[in-house]
């Protein structure tokens, strides 16, 4: 049975090392990556309905006992999150053989997908501090490899900061994990957040804990860290930047959110209240990012940021709604970042261009992409009764019973930039005059994209419309992660 | 490389390269149970070759050794991946390894242990990435190499 909690992990290495043997014969990669991901997403599915129904699912790996052996956890968030991640590969598979050139996707790209999927997973599923890090290494070689393909001279100097900023921050998570070996004896979460409880989380822990965060938000892109990801994030082609955009840096405010329920949470007049601080510059400067180029990808980029920063909110406010609300709004953007990324690849390839100056009047020629992109904008923003909405209540309801007016308030005005920033690309780009020069017969291809997108806005809907029925599973998650209890209970007495 | 006078480097090489794979082969087969091991072991490989490389140059050694490194990476993460799926058939968790005693012709009594698999995963990876690497650097000047096409 335990072997549930590993398979998500092993199904994506596998599709990866198959698909690096026939790099060449397109035709068969392309059938190899389909079936897998389906077969991931059905046993996500599969793996998420016996987690909610029974119970947390422990793998202690070659049988050690934890907290001596590294534990694989499916827990409530982390099996979720398995789930959302299946999905995106899925579209993404659809998605990439009309996005990407013929030789990009024969330079290994589904293999590094897969691989860098593995490496996500796996850190949504680790039960351990080190494996965490290994993890984060796994999905980075595999995104570095995403990053440069193509070979562009932008891309290869936007990888190099990329490169320099992930191997930093990687040095610096390496050496935070020796520190709290060294103060408390254990890299096990579970193990930890029961020796760190004893301990009162005194003197030196507090101090390892915002290096920790530190190392976080630098993967998460939290003010003032994020100057790494605009540039880098709008280089690789669209298919892969929805990758990154929905998954990576979810990868950072995930590890967050755990670390900062599940271990450090005895000190929250500290580490709590800084990022209060955070999440309210994160969401501002993140929007002023967007407001300030016209440049399409750039936009849906800079929009990463504040989203990230909605996230922290919920988790500084550290209370049952504010938690439900960071779930909440997880899932919710995990899935429309990507269709929202897939939409403006979409758009890119229709208008020929990603200078919003130079477009105009696409709705003419393409109205079913022009009003996915409405209604996209729309779930983003926050427009009820979509998505984002419920989120953003969550965790508007949870900052103001604690009366933090100022986070409420820059909360508000986030969510009204974001949705100007992105109605500004459907008032610019699809309607207004039709602009001279727009590339010829990219009908069919603009379908192939768009079909993906449409099925990703297609769940963020549901996700907003169907909130009786997610709204009590991510009660459920909340309240294991407020407890704690039943996840210690799982990984350690069982 | 062929103008060079390179007596020693030659008649070193034929020396050291065969101790170098010797050891190589011990340290893999020491691995699971005393220092050494896949990763050591694969290393020390490659470095055997990477030193014929430099003595017999690029063009004489892919005739010698026509091995594709790349294929040599895939198949060692596929037999490590499949060596710990392996323990799924018998109802143990992921990873879990195995030993027993065997009595071999030749070697006698043996111990023969399931972690020797997944270090011979860990092996090929470790030749097929190190050689996949220097080759790649040292060639990228040919009309041949394969990375510039699409990298």
């Amino acid at each position: 049975m335990s072997n549930l909690a590993v398979l998500p992990i092993v199904i994506p290495l596998i599709a990866s090392v198959i698909s690096a043997f026939i790099p060449k014969k397109l035709g068969l990669s392309r059938f190899i990556a389909k079936l897998f991901a389906i077969i991931f997403l059905v046993y996500a599915g599969y793996l998420a309905w016996v987690v909610f129904t029974d119970g947390i699912i422990v793998m202690q790996a070659s049988g050690w006992a934890a907290p001596f052996g590294i534990s694989i956890v499916a827990d409530y968030l982390s099996v979720t999150l398995v789930l959302i991640t299946s999905i995106l590969t899925t579209a993404a598979v659809f998605y990439a053989p009309s996005s990407l050139s013929q030789l990009q996707e024969s330079y290994y790209f589904y293999t590094f997908m897969f691989l860098m999927i593995s490496g996500v997973v796996g850190a949504f599923l680790t039960g351990d501090l080190f494996n965490l890090f290994v993890f984060f290494e796994v999905l980075l070689m595999a995104s570095y490899g995403l990053i440069v393909l193509g070979g562009g001279k932008v891309q290869l100097r936007e990888s190099l900061k990329y490169v320099l900023f992930n191997v930093f921050s990687s040095m610096l998570f390496v050496t935070t994990i020796g520190f709290i070996y060294a103060s408390v004896g254990t890299v096990n979460m579970a193990h930890l957040a029961e020796r760190i409880q004893e301990a009162e989380q005194a003197g030196i822990l507090t101090g390892l804990a915002v290096l920790l965060f530190f190392v976080f938000a630098i993967k998460a892109a939290i003010f003032p860290l994020y100057y790494w990801l605009p540039n880098s994030y709008i280089v690789p082609n669209p298919v892969v930047s929805a990758l990154f955009g929905a998954l990576l840096t979810k990868v950072g405010i995930y590890s967050i959110l755990r670390v900062f329920t599940l271990i450090f949470n005895h000190d929250i007049g500290i580490t709590h209240e800084i990022f209060t601080w955070l999440a309210i510059f994160t969401m501002l400067f993140g929007v002023i990012g967007a407001l300030s180029t016209q440049n399409v990808k750039l936009i849906v980029t800079y929009n990463i940021i504040p989203a990230i920063g909605f996230i922290l909110m919920g988790i500084s406010l550290y209370s049952s709604a504010g938690i439900e609300g960071s779930v909440y709004y997880l899932v919710h953007d995990m899935i429309i970042k990507a269709a929202l990324f897939f939409l403006v690849g979409a758009l890119v390839v229709a208008a020929g261009t990603d200078d919003l100056r130079k477009m105009g009047g696409l709705i003419t020629r393409y109205p079913v992409l022009g009003w996915l992109f409405f209604i996209g904008s729309l779930v983003l923003a926050g427009v009820p009764p979509f998505s984002g909405f419920i989120g953003k209540i969550l965790l508007l309801r949870g900052s103001l019973e604690q009366e933090e007016i100022l986070l409420t308030v820059a909360a508000l005005i986030t969510s009204l930039l974001i949705l100007y920033s992105m109605i500004r690309i459907f008032v610019r780009g699809f309607w207004g005059d039709t602009v001279e020069g727009l590339p010829e017969g990219q009908n069919k291809k603009v379908r192939h994209l768009t079909i993906p997108a449409a099925v990703l806005l297609a769940i963020s809907i549901f996700i907003g419309i169907g909130a009786e029925f997610i709204y009590p599973h991510v009660e459920t998650i909340a309240n294991m992660l407020l407890d704690r209890a039943e996840y210690i209970n799982a990984v350690l007495r069982e | 490389m062929k103008n060079y006078n390179d007596l020693i480097l030659r008649t070193m090489t034929q020396l050291i390269a065969f101790i170098l794979l010797g050891f190589s082969v011990y340290l893999f087969f020491a691995g699971h149970n005393s220092p050494g091991g896949g990763f050591i072991g694969g290393l020390m490989t490659a470095a055997a070759f990477i030193l014929m490389y430099i003595t017999y140059g690029f063009d004489n050694m892919s005739k010698v050794l026509p091995i594709n490194f790349r294929a040599v990476l895939t198949i060692g993460l596929l037999v490590a991946t499949l060596s710990g799926i392996g323990a799924f058939v018998f109802g143990e968790p992921f990873l879990t390894q195995t030993f027993g005693y065997f009595n071999l012709p030749i070697m006698g009594e043996t111990e023969l242990a399931t972690a020797m698999i997944f270090d011979l995963g860990v092996y090929l990876t470790v030749v097929g990435v190190t050689m996949t690497i220097i080759l790649t650097i040292a060639t990228d000047q040919k009309e041949d190499s394969q990375e510039q096409a699409g990298m």
